[in-house]
C-alpha cells in the first residue's frame, strides 16, 4: 500500500492542495480510504491527521468504510424525485434490508443516493458501477436486483 | 489613507482604527453585542452568528456578522433593530436545544427574552463554535482535533475518534470550550483527555508534576531548548 | 504538431484546418452526451463504424461522436449533415439502413423522423422540430458541429480565433470594456456582471492572480455545465484565456465535479491539445501572455460551488465557505486576487469578443443579454436543454419548446434556481425570463434547472425534499443553517406526516426570515427560500395538509390510501407480484381487494397497473 499511495501523492508532485483528488484516487485504488492509508496520504503529502480525516469525512464520495461489490447509486436530482425516486428509495432499503449510504453485510452491495447525475430525461436514474438505468420503477428495480444477485453468486 | 475611521453604532459616533471589526469597536465604547464563537486571540470566524447587527453602508442596509465585519468610513451599526433580534433568538433557541444546562447560553437567552427553545435534540451539548479546533491550530500550532462529517452531522472529533496522535495534552482546548463539553482531568501524575491518558512529568526536585510529558516535549522542540530543561518545576528553579 | 509562434500562424493554421474540411462529405452526427451515452449510444457508435468500415464507405462518409444536442427526450440522436436530417430513438439495428437509404440514397426514413404531436406531421430536419425552433443556440449548436476530442474540429469552425484576435490587436483594458459594454452576466447564479469582477481582479494588488472556471454544477436537475463541458471542452478554455489575458492571470483552475467523468476526460484531453498547439502555457502564440490551467476534481460537497468553499477545496480543506466582505477579486484562492466565473458564462465569452458587444447586446432584455441554457426537466414531454433568448415566456418554454406537460396533466409550477430559488404557479406563465423578472417572483434564475411540476407533485413534499438537500449539504459552520435547516425540516417533515400543527406555517416563516438573514453564505441565505416561496403561492395546500390531514396531491404517504376501482380493474392480477406486504387479494378475471391494514403505501401496484385502477386518495 505503501508505494500505491507514495506514486498517486507524487503524481500531484505532493501538493497538498489536491488532497481531495489524492483521495478520490486512493478510494478508486482501494475501493474505500482504510486508516493505514489516511496516515500514509498524511506522512507523504506533510497534512496533519485532524486534516486529512476532516476532508475524508466532509466530502460524501469518501469512504471509510469498505464498500459493496455492486455500488448503487440512485439520483436525487430533482427530476427523478418528482418521478417517483422516493418509493424507490423505501423499496430498496427494504429489500436489501439496509438503509442509505450502507453495505450489505455480505459486502455485495451498496446503495446510496446522490445528487442530480444530470440525466434528468431518463430519471428516476440509477448508476451500477458506472452503468446507468434509466426509467426506474419498483418493478426494474427488483429485476435488475436480481440480475445482479445472479452474476454476483456467480 | 488615515488609520481611523468614523463609524456610528447605536447613533453614537465612534472613531475606530481601520481594518479591526464592528464587534472591536462595540466593545471599545462598552456596547454590548452577544457573542460565542469569537475570541480576541484567534481569528475572526463568524460561526455562530449570534453576534449579527444591522448596518447602512452607501444606501444599502443588511445583517452582517459584528465578529468579522470592518469597520468602514461612514458605516452605520445598529445592534438592537428586530431583525437582529430575530436572528439572536433563533440562533440561541437552537443552541440550548444542543445544550440546555449551558450557564453561559441561559444568560444569552435570558438577555433575548428567551424563556425555552422550542426544539428538542438528542445532542450531547457541543455547540460547535469551533474555538478549541481554532486554538488547538492557531495559538498550540499542533492540529490535533478537527471537525467530522458535515452539516447538521457535524462533531468535534479526534482523527477516528480515537487517541490523538498530535494531541500534547496542553488542555487548551477545554479551556476555551464556552459550554464546558470537553472533559479534562488530572489525577496521580496523570492528565486525562479526550478520552486518552497522558503521563506528566515529575520535576527532579521536588517530585511535583509540572505538564504532560508530550506537552513539555512539545515545547522543548519548538522552542528549541535543551532536553533537560523542564526536569526541574517554576518553583524550584 | 507545431507549436505556433504567432498570432498570424495560428490564422494560417486554422485555414489550412478548414481547407482541409470536405464540406460535401456526410457526417453521421451521433449525439454521445452524457444522457445518450446512458440510453447505450456507444453501442451505437461502434455499430455505424464498423458498418462503414465493412462496406469499405470511409472516403463517403464520417460518423462523429458529438457532445450533447439537447433534446435527451428522444436519444439516441443521429443528425445527418448536410441536410440536417434529425433521426431519433435510433437503434444499432438501425444503422445499415441509414447508411444505405439516407447517406448513400438520399431518401429519409419514417419511422425514425420526429412526429409533431399536435399535428402528426413528420419532421425531417432539426430546425423544423418543435423543440428546437424557438431556440437560439449559440452555444449548444456548436456541440452537434464538432467532435469535443478533436481541437482541429474546434478550429474549423472559429474556434480559438476570438483568442488569436484579442492577442494580435486589443489591449487587455478594451476586452474588458467590451464584456462590460455585452452585459454579460455570470450564469452561475447571481447575475453578476462579468466585466465587473474582471475589472475589480484586474485592478485588485497581488500576485499572483488566478482565473477559476467553477464547473461545480450541483443544483439537483440542471446538467447545462456539464454538456458544454463534455461537449466542447475548447470553447470553455478559450473563454478563460481570453479572462486571463484581460485580467493578467498566469494561472487558472477549473473546479469540476467527480461525478462527471466525461467531462473531466474531455477537458483534460482539451488542455493538453492546446498546450500542444501553444493555445495554453508558456508565450501563448508567442506574445507575452503565459497562462496554465489545472483541473481540480471535488469530493461531492454541493457547497463548494459556493466561491470561498471552492478555494477552501482547491486548497485542500474542507469546503467551508468563509464571510464574503472581502470579495473574491481581492482576495480569494489563496487569498489572491481571484475570478471566478462559471462554465457557461466562460463559454459566453469567445462569442462576445468574435461577435462584438453590439450583436450580443442585440440578444435578450433591457438588463439580460444574450442566451440562457436551461434544463427543462420534470414533468415535461420533451426533456432536455434548451438555450434560448432573454426574454422567452416560463410559458414559450414550457408549453412550445417542452411540449407541454405529460398524460395531459394539469401544469402546477415551474421550478427555477435549484434549492436555493423557488417554485412559480400558472398565473406568472407569461413572465419573461430573466435574472430580474425571476427574483421580483421570488425565485431566481440560478443555474438553469427548471423543473416542471403537475398536478400529482406535492409543493410541500418539494419543500420538504429541498430542505433534505441543503441539509444534507450545509458545510455546518454556522448556527442557522446547519441548525435551523434542520429544524425546518423536522417541521416539515411532520406536516407531511399529519402531523401538523396550528401555527407551524408561521412558525417556518418566522424561522425561514431569521435563517436568510443569519446565514454566513449563500447556500444557508437562500434555503428557506422553497418553502418561503411554496408558502407564499401555495399555502392552501399547507394548510391542507396541516387542517384537514389531506395531501391534494396524492404524495405524501402517511396521508393517501390507495384503493382498487371497482369499475375499471378487470382482475389482471398484475399488481399481485410487485405487492411486498400481499396487500391485495382476489381471482384472476376478479376485481381485487386492497387491505389497508397490510398496504404500506409504496405505489407498486399503482405503478404497474395498466388500467388506472388503483386509485389514491
Amino acid at each position: 500500500m505503501e508505494n500505491t499511495i507514495k506514486a498517486i501523492v507524487e503524481k500531484y508532485d505532493s501538493n497538498k492542495g489536491f488532497l481531495v483528488p489524492v483521495l478520490q484516487d486512493v478510494q478508486k485504488e482501494l475501493n474505500y480510504l482504510p486508516r493505514e492509508a489516511l496516515d500514509l496520504v498524511s506522512k507523504f503529502l506533510k497534512v496533519s491527521i485532524s486534516q486529512v480525516f476532516e476532508v475524508a469525512t466532509f466530502y460524501k464520495a469518501f469512504s471509510l468504510e469498505p464498500r459493496g461489490k455492486y455500488q448503487m447509486a440512485l439520483c436525487q436530482g430533482t427530476a427523478c424525485h418528482v418521478r417517483g425516486v422516493p418509493l424507490i428509495v423505501d423499496h430498496i432499503e427494504r429489500t436489501l434490508e439496509i438503509k442509505d449510504g450502507e453495505t450489505t453485510e455480505d459486502l455485495m452491495y451498496t446503495f446510496e443516493t446522490v445528487n442530480c447525475l444530470g440525466a434528468c430525461a431518463l430519471g428516476p436514474v440509477m448508476v451500477v458501477n458506472e452503468e446507468y438505468h434509466g426509467k426506474m420503477t419498483i418493478a426494474k428495480t427488483d429485476k435488475l436486483l436480481k440480475k445482479l444477485g445472479k452474476e454476483g453468486n456467480a | 489613507m488615515s488609520d481611523k475611521v468614523n463609524l456610528t453604532i447605536d447613533g453614537r459616533k465612534l472613531e475606530a482604527p481601520a481594518g479591526s471589526t464592528i464587534l472591536q469597536a462595540a466593545k471599545d465604547a462598552n456596547i454590548y453585542i452577544p457573542h460565542l464563537c469569537h475570541n480576541d486571540e484567534l481569528k475572526p470566524y463568524g460561526a455562530c452568528r449570534l453576534c449579527v447587527v444591522e448596518i447602512t453602508h452607501r444606501n444599502r442596509t443588511r445583517i452582517v456578522a459584528s465578529c468579522i465585519y470592518e469597520v468602514a468610513e461612514g458605516l452605520e451599526v445598529q445592534t438592537v433593530t428586530e431583525r437582529v433580534l430575530n436572528v439572536r433568538k433563533l440562533v440561541i433557541e437552537l443552541l440550548l436545544s444542543r445544550n440546555k444546562k449551558s450557564q453561559v447560553l441561559q444568560d444569552i437567552a435570558q438577555k433575548l427574552e428567551v424563556e425555552k427553545s422550542r426544539f428538542e435534540l438528542d445532542i450531547k451539548g457541543c455547540i460547535l463554535c469551533g474555538m478549541c479546533i481554532r486554538t488547538c491550530k492557531e495559538v498550540v500550532g499542533v492540529n490535533a482535533i478537527g471537525y467530522k462529517s458535515r452539516g447538521f452531522t457535524r462533531e468535534v472529533a479526534t482523527p477516528f475518534d480515537e487517541t490523538p496522535p498530535d494531541c500534547i495534552a496542553c488542555g487548551s482546548c477545554a479551556y476555551v470550550c464556552p459550554v464546558d463539553f470537553i472533559q479534562y482531568s488530572e489525577k496521580n501524575g496523570v492528565r486525562t483527555i479526550w478520552n486518552t491518558e497522558f503521563p506528566m512529568q515529575k520535576c527532579t526536585k521536588c517530585g511535583r508534576h509540572i505538564a504532560p510529558v508530550k506537552q513539555l516535549d512539545h515545547f522543548k522542540e519548538t522552542l528549541n531548548l535543551p532536553e533537560d530543561h523542564f526536569d526541574i518545576c517554576l518553583h524550584c528553579r | 504538431m507545431k507549436k505556433l509562434t504567432t498570432p498570424q500562424d495560428f490564422f494560417d493554421y486554422q485555414s489550412e484546418v478548414k481547407k482541409s474540411v470536405d464540406p460535401k462529405k456526410t457526417q453521421i452526427i451521433i449525439c454521445a452526451g452524457s444522457g445518450c451515452l446512458a440510453y447505450g449510444t456507444q453501442k451505437l457508435i461502434d455499430g455505424f463504424k464498423a458498418e462503414i468500415e465493412q462496406q469499405n464507405l470511409q472516403d463517403v462518409m464520417d460518423v462523429r461522436a458529438s457532445g450533447c444536442h439537447g433534446f435527451c427526450e428522444r436519444g439516441p440522436i443521429v443528425l445527418i449533415s448536410p441536410g440536417n436530417i434529425f433521426y431519433q430513438k435510433v437503434g444499432l439495428k438501425d444503422a445499415p439502413e441509414i447508411i444505405e437509404k439516407t447517406v448513400l440514397n438520399g431518401e429519409t426514413i419514417e419511422r425514425l423522423l420526429y412526429k409533431d404531436p399536435q399535428t402528426g406531421e413528420k419532421i425531417i430536419r432539426e430546425h423544423d422540430v418543435g423543440f428546437y425552433k424557438k431556440q437560439q443556440r449559440f452555444i449548444l449548436g456548436q456541440n452537434s458541429q464538432i467532435n469535443p476530442t478533436s481541437i482541429n474540429d474546434y478550429l474549423a469552425i472559429g474556434g480559438y480565433g476570438a483568442l488569436a484576435k484579442v492577442l494580435s490587436e486589443t489591449k487587455p483594458q478594451e476586452v474588458i470594456d467590451e464584456i462590460i459594454e455585452a452585459n454579460l452576466r455570470g450564469r452561475g447564479g447571481g447575475g453578476f456582471p462579468a466585466g465587473w469582477k474582471w475589472d475589480s481582479t484586474r485592478k485588485a494588488v497581488g500576485d499572483p492572480k488566478y482565473v477559476i472556471c467553477n464547473a461545480d454544477e450541483g443544483d439537483p436537475g440542471a446538467y447545462m455545465d456539464r454538456s458544454i463541458l463534455e461537449g466542447n471542452p475548447h470553447t470553455v478554455l478559450e473563454g478563460m484565456l481570453i479572462g486571463a489575458y484581460a485580467i493578467g492571470s498566469s494561472e487558472g483552475y477549473i473546479y469540476v465535479r467527480n461525478e462527471y467523468p466525461l467531462a473531466v476526460t474531455n477537458i483534460t484531453l482539451a488542455i493538453e491539445q492546446a498546450r500542444e498547439l501553444g493555445l495554453i502555457g508558456k508565450n501563448i502564440m508567442g506574445t507575452d501572455f503565459s497562462f496554465d490551467i489545472q483541473i481540480n476534481r471535488g469530493g461531492g460537497a454541493f457547497v463548494c460551488g459556493e466561491s470561498s468553499a471552492l478555494f477552501a477545496s482547491i486548497e485542500g480543506r474542507a469546503g467551508e465557505p468563509r464571510a464574503k466582505y472581502v470579495h473574491a477579486t481581492d482576495r480569494g484562492l489563496y487569498d489572491k486576487p481571484t475570478c471566478l466565473n462559471n462554465v457557461e458564462t466562460w463559454a459566453n465569452v469567445p462569442l462576445v469578443i468574435s461577435k462584438g458587444a453590439k450583436w450580443y447586446q442585440s440578444i435578450g432584455t433591457e438588463n439580460s443579454k444574450g442566451t440562457k441554457i436551461f434544463a427543462l426537466v420534470g414533468k415535461i414531454n420533451n426533456t432536455g436543454l434548451v438555450e434560448v433568448p432573454m426574454g422567452i415566456t416560463l410559458r414559450e418554454i414550457i408549453f412550445e419548446i417542452g411540449g407541454g406537460i405529460p398524460k395531459g396533466r394539469k401544469f402546477k409550477a415551474v421550478q427555477t434556481g435549484g434549492p436555493s430559488g423557488g417554485c412559480i404557479p400558472e398565473e406568472y406563465l407569461d413572465s419573461p425570463v430573466d435574472f430580474d423578472e425571476l427574483t421580483k417572483l421570488g425565485s431566481m434564475m440560478g443555474s438553469g434547472g427548471m423543473i416542471v411540476m403537475d398536478e400529482r407533485t406535492c409543493m410541500v413534499d418539494i419543500a420538504r425534499y429541498f430542505l433534505q438537500f441543503l441539509e444534507d449539504e450545509s458545510c455546518g459552520k454556522c448556527t442557522p443553517c446547519r441548525e435551523g435547516v434542520h429544524q425546518m425540516r423536522v417541521i416539515l417533515d411532520r406536516i407531511c406526516e399529519g402531523n401538523g400543527q396550528e401555527g407551524d406555517i408561521e412558525t417556518l416563516e418566522w424561522m425561514g426570515q431569521a435563517i436568510a438573514d443569519g446565514s454566513l453564505c449563500a447556500l444557508g441565505g437562500s434555503a428557506p427560500a422553497p418553502v418561503l416561496s411554496t408558502i407564499r403561492y401555495f399555502r392552501d395546500e399547507y394548510e391542507a395538509h396541516i387542517k384537514d390531514k389531506k395531501c391534494p396531491a396524492g404524495v405524501c404517504k402517511a396521508l393517501i390510501t390507495y384503493k382498487i376501482d371497482s369499475e375499471t380493474c378487470n382482475g389482471c392480477h398484475l399488481c399481485f407480484k410487485p405487492c411486498p406486504t400481499d396487500a391485495i387479494a382476489g381471482e384472476k378475471k376478479k376485481l381485487h381487494t386492497l387491505d389497508q391494514d397490510k398496504c404500506i403505501q409504496c405505489g407498486a401496484c399503482y405503478e404497474v397497473c395498466k388500467f388506472d385502477a388503483v386509485i389514491v386518495e
